[in-house]
């Protein structure tokens, strides 16, 4: 500012200078947050992800305050030039996140990492011009108590708003936008209130122009570009979501398919679940036409008991899932009943809601089969469900005649996975049968039916089935050389080398 | 900092109100919840502290025995096992505490069962034959018992993962220090871990292994003796091994094992530790600790058993041992009269309760340092499952921390689902006067000085527990529900330079014949480390020496 100004004009203008401040430091403050809570929403883990977006963002701001040193020039034109770029980058930056999240999710880290810094650097710079622009017309320690109690200010209007009123009445992208206008309106603002300073900036104008255009276009267009963005994430509209206290279920259709996830980790597609589910179920049941009493181990979506039940003289269903939210949505909902032809109503049907290890070994009961259809061993704890003592623990509830299925992976993208579970039914005793079968959905999945005898496939599937059928079965137990055994350890407690078995050969298959 | 803290704050009210958010950033928005309840519990001290200054009702009734053992811990416990074993049931079995057990037993709530004080046993060598004699016996151990590898029941040996460390503010696999150090550090603990698979592989000209479990197995090598002269520091130095981490890893070794400092531990001790076991580190344990081992033996001899039983004067004639015995229950003593004494107490108590002991037991006795231990169990309300790093462990060490960190008492059980869980922390009190049983005028003076953390109360303890656990976990104090502290005085004998293989203890191994009466020392003391091998094998060895004395015939153990 010129020193030549004449006090009274001087006087006026810090006013709005300092207004600008409150403005800056709330807009500042908020694009942090929206930067935080989109990596907590789309990534998981908010305390991860707030402290290392706060840390990166305050990081940036460091930096941008010792660049400002390097700052030249007119002072005002540079303040407004990058009040326009954070207005355009902030407002944009939640956008643009969920925009490079759905289309992969590789790079997003590094783009909000990227997004974060620069946001930073920039936010960072606005307090210390602002503070050399006044520095000619306020005593320092008067300057610094001001706009340091503003900015302060700002940041306390902004904490309380965004979570209170913006996140949810606005939405993450819009709310973004809208403190990118504000940001922009300062600089409007600034651009009039000291035209007599740097005079007439036609570039500048044109500059402000834009900026503010591609705001409003944006806000305009924000909601159809959530969806489209959000379609583009499930691709498909959800019809159920909640979190229990052992999981997050969603339930997904789109058009006539309707998916389970649990985790983020697709469960069914119901264009296919019946390839699933009749390959786990059909090969050992057919096989046993004395059966009479089935446990089933997880599967509280019920398809499982939905493929038992076609056997006329199964008497009882034992259904064991430890997650009451998942048995009482696949009872109640219409759409699922409909999926799984309402089986978890039937009167044949006990529905037990307990941890399995903890239920078998508090019980005495017999079955003549048993289905096995738990979570992919992800980590230790499932980890367990899959070792030689609960396949021991196992043998205590199958009759000597019985037949148990184990879900176990894919023996193709997951070859030593599944190879490993087979070890380790062999380990504790069980005769092992593996066999495979293709599930779109999921690709190559593989079973394994353990006995005390030797098995032998049926003959003939006496039930209707839509895949499963008894001469084309013989194929589903040979494994081409892709997916042939490899040899491996048994998965024990004190080892648990299936855990990062898994994770090594899924972490593979998810980098492609 | 104000900025920053302010954010923090913030941040914390839109993560969605979920409660790792809330108690994540609990520090800076909420005041600390009140202590959780619990209580202070520990050794019976009260009734065995009246030995300073015995006062005791006259004997009412006399009991006569083939065999008194006095103490039942491990040793008592083990010599009364085998003395079952053999067929001989005429003992009796006297302990001070309401139960059996000694340091190995276990505590119990809705949640879960849980230690009070020994929680593992490693995989047993080949030379701790009763160890593995009994671990076959509970059907723990299956097979041969002399094989080199044998196989374990899966439900005891510690499930996958058994332990890591927190250092630098992540949770690395395992204890030995790797997280950020550097590769000069590295090469240094590879260095060590060869030098000590040289000492494990090592056997003397009669088979001997240099550091064997039981000791008493150990080759008589005058090299490897001379080891006990030193402290376990000074080695290390004279070896050059001077890795921040590789110290660390040593002296917390020796705290785990001895409650010693890597400072005042003889360098024998010290590599015993890493050289005696050939398991990898491999242990058993269950969620009450060792107290199933401790069970395993007492219910051989429930009958013979009598515990809140003090005894405080033994005399030995030449036909008999009379030993007075005071009944804290009953407020009144018996007389009880033995052939054979198995003496599996501490030995500090022989000046005691001992009329007239020999010189040599008084002089021996009073060079014995014991270290004192404080216990806590934590209920939780949800497990620690959030962490940086790898996931939560059986086994729970913190760097940088003078206590042991804590184990997970319901990690064996057969679960999957997250549940409420009982943690126990271990803190051995390293730092305390070595010489602090001794209620000397000089100790008395510098306990006014500096007083003993033993005498802390439990809020005190717990606000040291909580705030050492919130480091790791800073949601610890909205998850405890319970906070139980339990202290041990005289918890475990100091192995300091010189006690191993100076030849003091050595009366203790002898024991004592007068006549026709002898008595036999069974406590890990005698063999100056506190571990269950160590009093298993002393137990065992003194009641086969009482059975051959006895005539009674028996198949060796040892």
């Amino acid at each position: 500012m010129p020193t030549n100004a004449p006090p009274a004009l001087r006087a006026a203008m810090q006013r709005p200078l300092l207004a600008s401040v409150f403005i800056v430091a709330s807009c500042g403050l908020a694009y942090e947050l929206i930067a935080g809570a989109m990596a907590s929403y789309l990534l998981g883990d908010s305390v991860m992800q707030f402290s290392t977006v706060i840390g990166a963002y305050l990081f940036a701001m460091g930096i941008g305050s010792w660049l400002s040193k390097f700052v030249e020039g007119n002072l005002l034109v540079r303040f407004i030039q990058i009040e326009l770029l954070v207005g355009l980058l902030g407002g944009l930056s939640a956008g643009l996140l969920f925009l490079i999240f759905t289309l992969h999710s590789g790079p997003f880290q590094f783009a909000l990492y990227a997004l974060v810094l620069l946001i930073g650097i920039l936010v960072g710079l606005e307090i210390p011009l602002i503070m050399r622009v006044l520095k000619r017309e306020v005593a320092f320690k008067d300057l610094v108590a001001q706009v340091l109690s503003v900015d302060y200010i700002g940041a306390l209007a902004v904490s309380l708003l965004f979570p209170l009123v913006l996140a949810p009445q606005l939405g993450l992208v819009r709310s973004a936008l809208l403190f990118g206008l504000l940001n922009a309106l300062v600089a409007v603002w600034a651009l009039w209130l000291f035209r007599a300073q740097i005079g007439v900036q036609n570039l500048l104008r044109a500059q402000s122009l834009t900026v503010i255009v591609l705001l409003l276009a944006g806000f305009a267009y924000a909601g159809k570009f959530v969806s489209l963005a959000e379609a583009n994430l499930y691709a498909e509209d959800i019809v159920h979501a909640e979190s229990s206290a052992y999981q997050r279920i969603v339930v997904t259709r789109w058009r006539d398919e309707i998916r389970l996830y649990l985790n983020n980790n697709l469960q069914f597609s119901s264009r296919d679940e019946y390839r699933y589910h009749e390959a786990l179920v059909h090969p050992a049941l057919a096989a046993l036409p004395g059966a009479r009493r089935v446990l089933v181990l997880g599967g509280g979506d019920g398809m499982a008991v939905r493929e038992i039940l076609k056997y006329p003289q199964i008497e009882s269903v034992t259904l064991v899932d430890l997650d009451p939210r998942m048995t009482t949505l696949f009872a109640q909902s219409d759409l699922l009943r409909q999926l799984n032809q309402n089986s978890l109503s039937s009167p044949k049907v006990k529905i037990v809601n307990a941890d399995a290890l903890k239920w078998l070994e508090a019980s005495s009961e017999m079955f003549d089969f048993v289905v096995v259809d738990f979570p992919d061993p992800s980590n230790h704890s499932l980890g367990k469900l899959y070792s030689t003592a609960f396949y021991r623990l196992l043998k205590q509830h199958v009759a000597q005649t019985g037949l148990v299925v184990v879900q176990a992976t894919s023996p193709m993208y997951a070859r030593a996975s599944f190879w490993t579970v087979v070890t380790t039914l062999e380990t504790a005793g069980w005769q092992a049968t593996p066999y495979h079968a293709l599930v779109p959905s999921f690709g190559e999945w593989g079973y394994i039916i353990a006995s005390q005898h030797d098995y032998h496939a049926p003959l003939a599937i006496d039930v209707s089935t839509r895949f499963v059928a008894a001469d084309t079965l013989p194929a589903l137990f040979h494994f081409p050389k892709d997916m042939a055994r490899v040899e491996t350890e048994a998965n024990r407690l004190d080892n648990q080398i299936l855990v990062r078995l898994f994770e090594r050969e899924w972490g593979r298959v998810q980098v492609h | 900092m104000r900025r920053r803290d302010f954010l923090g704050a913030a941040a914390g009210a839109v993560a969605f109100g979920s409660t790792p958010a809330k108690a994540f950033f609990s520090d800076t928005t909420a005041a600390t919840p009140p202590l959780p309840p619990g209580i202070l519990s520990g050794a019976n001290s009260q009734l065995g502290h009246r030995l300073r200054s015995p006062k005791f009702p006259p004997p009412t009734q006399t009991k006569r025995v083939a065999v008194a053992i006095v103490g039942a811990g491990i040793g008592g416990l083990s010599a009364a096992w085998k003395l079952t074993r053999a067929g001989c049931n005429d003992f009796m079995l006297l302990d001070l505490e309401h139960e059996p057990g000694g340091n190995s037993r276990s505590g119990q709530n809705e949640v879960s069962r849980y230690p009070l004080g020994a929680h593992y046993l490693p995989l047993p060598p080949v030379e701790a034959s009763a160890t593995r004699e009994l671990l076959a016996e509970l059907g723990v151990l299956r097979g041969n018992i002399h094989a080199a590898h044998p196989s374990y029941d899966e439900k005891y040996l510690c499930h996958a993962p058994q332990e890591r460390l927190f250092i630098d503010g992540f949770w690395q696999e395992g204890l030995w220090p790797a997280h950020g150090r550097a590769s000069v550090e590295r090469a240094q603990i590879s260095r060590f871990q060869q030098h000590i698979s040289t000492l494990r592989a090592r056997r003397d000209a009669s088979g001997r292994r240099a550091f064997a479990l039981p000791l008493a197995l150990s080759s008589a090598d005058a090299s490897l003796r001379a080891l006990d002269k030193m402290t376990f520091s000074d080695w290390l130095k004279q070896q050059d091994y001077s890795a921040a981490g590789l110290q660390w890893m040593c002296d917390y070794a020796c705290r785990d094992d001895f409650g010693t400092s890597a400072a005042q531990t003889s360098a024998w001790a010290g590599l015993h530790y890493f050289s005696s076991r050939d398991s990898e580190g491999q242990v058993l344990t269950a969620p009450e600790g060792n107290a199933w081992l401790t069970q395993g033996l007492a219910r051989t001899a429930v009958a013979q058993t009598q515990t809140d039983a003090l005894v405080y004067h033994v005399e030995q004639n030449a036909k008999e041992i009379v030993c007075d015995v005071f009944l804290g229950k009953e407020n009144r003593s018996i007389r009880v009269i033995a052939k054979e004494l198995i003496w599996a107490a501490p030995l500090f108590l022989i000046p005691h309760v001992f009329q007239s002991p020999p010189a040599a037991w008084l002089a021996a006795s009073k060079s014995i340092a014991y270290a004192p231990w404080v216990v806590a169990n934590l209920t939780l309300s949800e497990p620690l499952l959030r962490s940086t790093g790898s996931s939560l462990a059986w086994d729970n060490v913190l760097y940088d921390s003078p206590s042991l960190g804590y184990v997970v008492a319901t990690h064996q059980q057969l679960r999957y689902a997250p549940a409420p869980t009982v943690i126990t922390w271990y803190r051995a009190l390293h730092e305390e006067s070595a010489f602090s049983h001794k209620s000397t005028a000089s100790h008395q003076h510098q306990l006014a000085k500096s007083p003993s953390k033993l005498l802390q109360s439990r809020e005190v303890w717990a606000e040291e527990i909580l705030s050492d656990l919130s480091r790791p976990h800073p949601e610890i104090r909205e998850l405890v529900t319970r906070l139980d502290v339990h202290r041990y005085g005289h918890a475990m004998i100091r192995p300091l330079p010189g006690w191993l293989w100076g030849g003091a203890r050595t009366v203790f191994e002898r024991g004592h014949i007068v006549g026709k009466s002898a008595i036999h020392f069974a406590h890990a003391d005698v063999s100056g480390m506190s571990l269950f091998e160590e009093a298993n094998y002393r137990g065992v060895l003194a009641a086969q020496r009482v059975l051959k004395r006895l005539g009674v015939s028996f198949s060796r153990s040892l």
